[in-house]
């Protein structure tokens, strides 16, 4: 197990190694900040000194190393923006954004699973049919559209929810978090039913078509010819035997959503990261894009890693490295 | 005499079909069973040897029903009998063994913990003693160290370990009858040679009540007191197993013991029944096996033949074989 986690950890400093590159090079690809940055009537004295100071007058691979310096040392440099340190800049957006994602990605877990667990048990039932057709519209009507019509829904017609904003905010840890308040709450629930209903959809759809297979093997055949009774054969043979897809997906949904909820964030004024990309982007703030993206790559490693170890705790097979 | 175990009479189980009508794959099956005793239910793929085995466990999913019939298990009538009532049942008074173990025990919980969860779908027991009673059936199958293996994954057994783990489950309970449908054809012949031997034993000495169900005569014929033939859902032969083996009357019972690699002589080639089995869903208004029989008649075709007894032995055919031949 402990060789396990150490080839793991090996392979995943290759790929940030790998990612860090392409970003660099990438992201310098995109364009020269100095023209944004530098205003246009500065003289060839001021330019010249603030693409000394900005550290663009080196090559490429200087840049490169001096960078990967910084970061190793938990530096990962200065907005041209805002002039500000690059991490505490993206820190101070990231509270918004995870306490946002994690709220959506863990209902649509726990609700799709459950959701699509009975579907597969009994897919005839009416309900079943029912479930199956709001995960086809989960799946096929646009999130940006879904989140309008909420809005004019719950917010503007009814009046019950706020339409866009954080709410009060509660100090945890030197950080200020929306979900213990109720007003927090409030303005939480849009965005993430918003972000919410597509996994919804997918987990729904991963565990009835699961829970169908399952159902027709002899392991389940055997569970009851023993008597076992059905609560028990679902909760403790079907559930464990439906995991792995779950967890694989739930990671990839959590990571791709941390990084890439812009649409959502957008649409309900909700001040996380998605906000801070796209101006970094617009703005070729290049120590923004790049802190952002390696930190991406770093936190799709990460959910990878414990997709790994989750499934390790889950199959002995795994464990054992005999993998059939 | 004591009352049988297991008294079967006229089992249906059909198979609602998608254009509508059903296929029935339990015809009107009838035997029953004695208390110790070993009966073996030889047949074809498809012939409803399993579909009988699960229409007497109460297991049928739909599209399936048991359609009619009566199946009286110590006494109490299971046919019409509600969803708890057969599950109380199951595993404790019936229960079932199944071809590949590989297949049957979850690849993710411990022996232990399987063995645990069948223990406590009919007893509430404290974890030690549940523990004790589970090392001592993984021992009764021949398992060493049985209370260390409690903690291993079925991976880590052997296939003929693991199909020992799947009886000692389905024996947990000491049931008074236990189905086993194939449980010997995944594994070595000398394995199934060991499990065949043990579980005579264990049936001789608990008394314990066993269906093995097979495709292969052979296996069947040593170990069997009494052998049932199904063919397409019907039981077309049954009695006691040296005469049906020595002196067959149903035809087809004939191919299948002149098809087994023993009757042939070396150099040639093995006999084989022509044809193949029939869909269920378009069988032939007579007897199933006329098309594929060298002694068919044309009143063979009319309408299917009625049982007729003969002592311990009973046949379904109008043109049995001679009981010398």
């Amino acid at each position: 197990m402990l060789g396990f986690v150490i080839q793991r950890l090996i392979q995943a400093a290759a790929v940030m190694a790998v990612m860090s590159v392409i970003v660099f090079v990438g992201v310098y690809a995109v364009g020269n900040p100095v023209d944004i940055v530098i205003p246009p009537d500065a003289t060839q004295d001021v330019r010249e000194e603030a693409i000394r100071r900005l550290g663009l007058d080196l090559p490429l691979w200087r840049q490169y190393f001096l960078f990967v310096g910084g970061v190793l040392q938990g530096d990962f440099g200065r907005s041209f923006i805002y002039n500000e340190p690059v991490l505490s800049l993206i820190a101070g957006r990231a509270p918004a954004t995870i306490e946002l994602v994690l709220i959506s990605v863990l209902c649509a877990t726990v609700i799709g699973v459950s959701l699509g667990v009975y579907a597969g048990y009994r897919p005839h039932a009416p309900l079943a049919r029912a479930i199956m057709a709001l995960s086809v519209l989960g799946f096929s009507v646009p999130t940006f559209w879904v989140g309008l019509i909420l809005i004019l829904t719950f917010a503007v017609s009814l009046g019950w929810l706020p339409a866009g904003g954080r709410g009060e905010t509660v100090l945890i840890l030197g950080v200020r978090w929306s979900f213990p308040t109720l007003d927090g709450l409030a303005h939480i629930a849009l965005p993430a039913l918003n972000l919410a209903l597509f996994k919804m959809a997918m987990m729904i759809r991963l565990a009835r078509s699961g829970v169908r297979e399952i159902m027709l093997t002899d392991t389940i055949r055997f569970a009851r010819a023993a008597g076992i009774s059905e609560a028990t054969i679902l909760r403790r043979h079907v559930l464990k035997l439906i995991a792995a897809p779950i967890i694989t997906v739930f990671g990839l949904e959590l990571g791709s959503t941390l990084a890439f909820a812009v649409v959502t964030e957008t649409i309900f004024s909700w001040p996380g990261m998605g906000k801070l990309i796209i101006d970094s982007i617009t703005l070729l703030d290049r120590p923004v894009m790049v802190a952002y993206l390696i930190l991406t790559a770093l936190l799709f490693v990460t959910i990878n890693l414990l997709v790994d170890l989750a499934y390790a705790a889950i199959d002995p097979r795994v464990r054992s490295g005999e993998a059939r | 005499m004591s009352p049988p175990v297991l008294d079967v009479v006229d089992l249906t189980t059909e198979f609602a079909l998608r254009g509508g009508g059903a296929a029935r794959a339990v015809d009107g099956v009838s035997f029953s069973l004695a208390r110790g005793e070993i009966v073996g239910l030889v047949g074809e793929s498809g012939s409803g040897k399993s579909v009988t085995g699960f229409s007497l466990m109460g297991l049928i999913d739909p599209p399936g029903r048991v359609a009619g019939g009566s199946v009286r298990l110590n006494g109490a009538e299971l046919a019409g009998m509600d969803a708890e009532g057969l599950r109380a049942r199951r595993g404790r008074e019936i229960a079932m063994i199944f071809q590949d173990p590989v297949a049957t025990l979850n690849p993710l919980l411990t022996v232990g913990a399987q063995m645990r969860m069948a223990l406590a779908a009919h007893a509430r027991t404290p974890r030690r003693a549940a523990d004790d009673r589970c090392a001592a059936a993984l021992a009764r199958v021949g398992i060493p160290a049985a209370r260390d293996r409690l903690a291993a994954y079925p991976h880590e057994f052997s296939g003929g370990m693991r199909q020992r783990v799947a009886i000692a489950i389905a024996l947990l309970h000491a049931p008074s009858v236990v189905i086993a449908d194939e449980p010997t054809t995944a594994l070595d012949v000398s394995v199934q040679a060991q499990i065949l031997v043990e579980m005579r034993a264990l049936a001789a000495e608990t008394g314990l009540s066993l269906i093995w169900i097979s495709h292969d005569l052979a296996v069947v014929s040593g170990f069997a007191s009494r052998i049932l033939v199904m063919y397409a859902g019907r039981v077309v032969e049954q009695g006691p197993a040296e005469a049906v083996l020595r002196a067959p009357r149903h035809p087809y019972t004939r191919g299948l013991i002149d098809s087994l690699p023993a009757a042939a002589k070396p150099g040639e080639p093995l006999r084989q029944i022509p044809g193949g089995a029939p869909s269920l869903g378009a069988l032939p208004p007579g007897c199933a096996f006329a098309p594929r029989c060298p002694r068919a008649a044309g009143a063979c075709r009319a309408a299917p033949p009625v049982e007729t007894r003969e002592g311990a032995r009973a046949w379904r055919c109008l043109f049995p074989l001679e009981a010398g031949a």
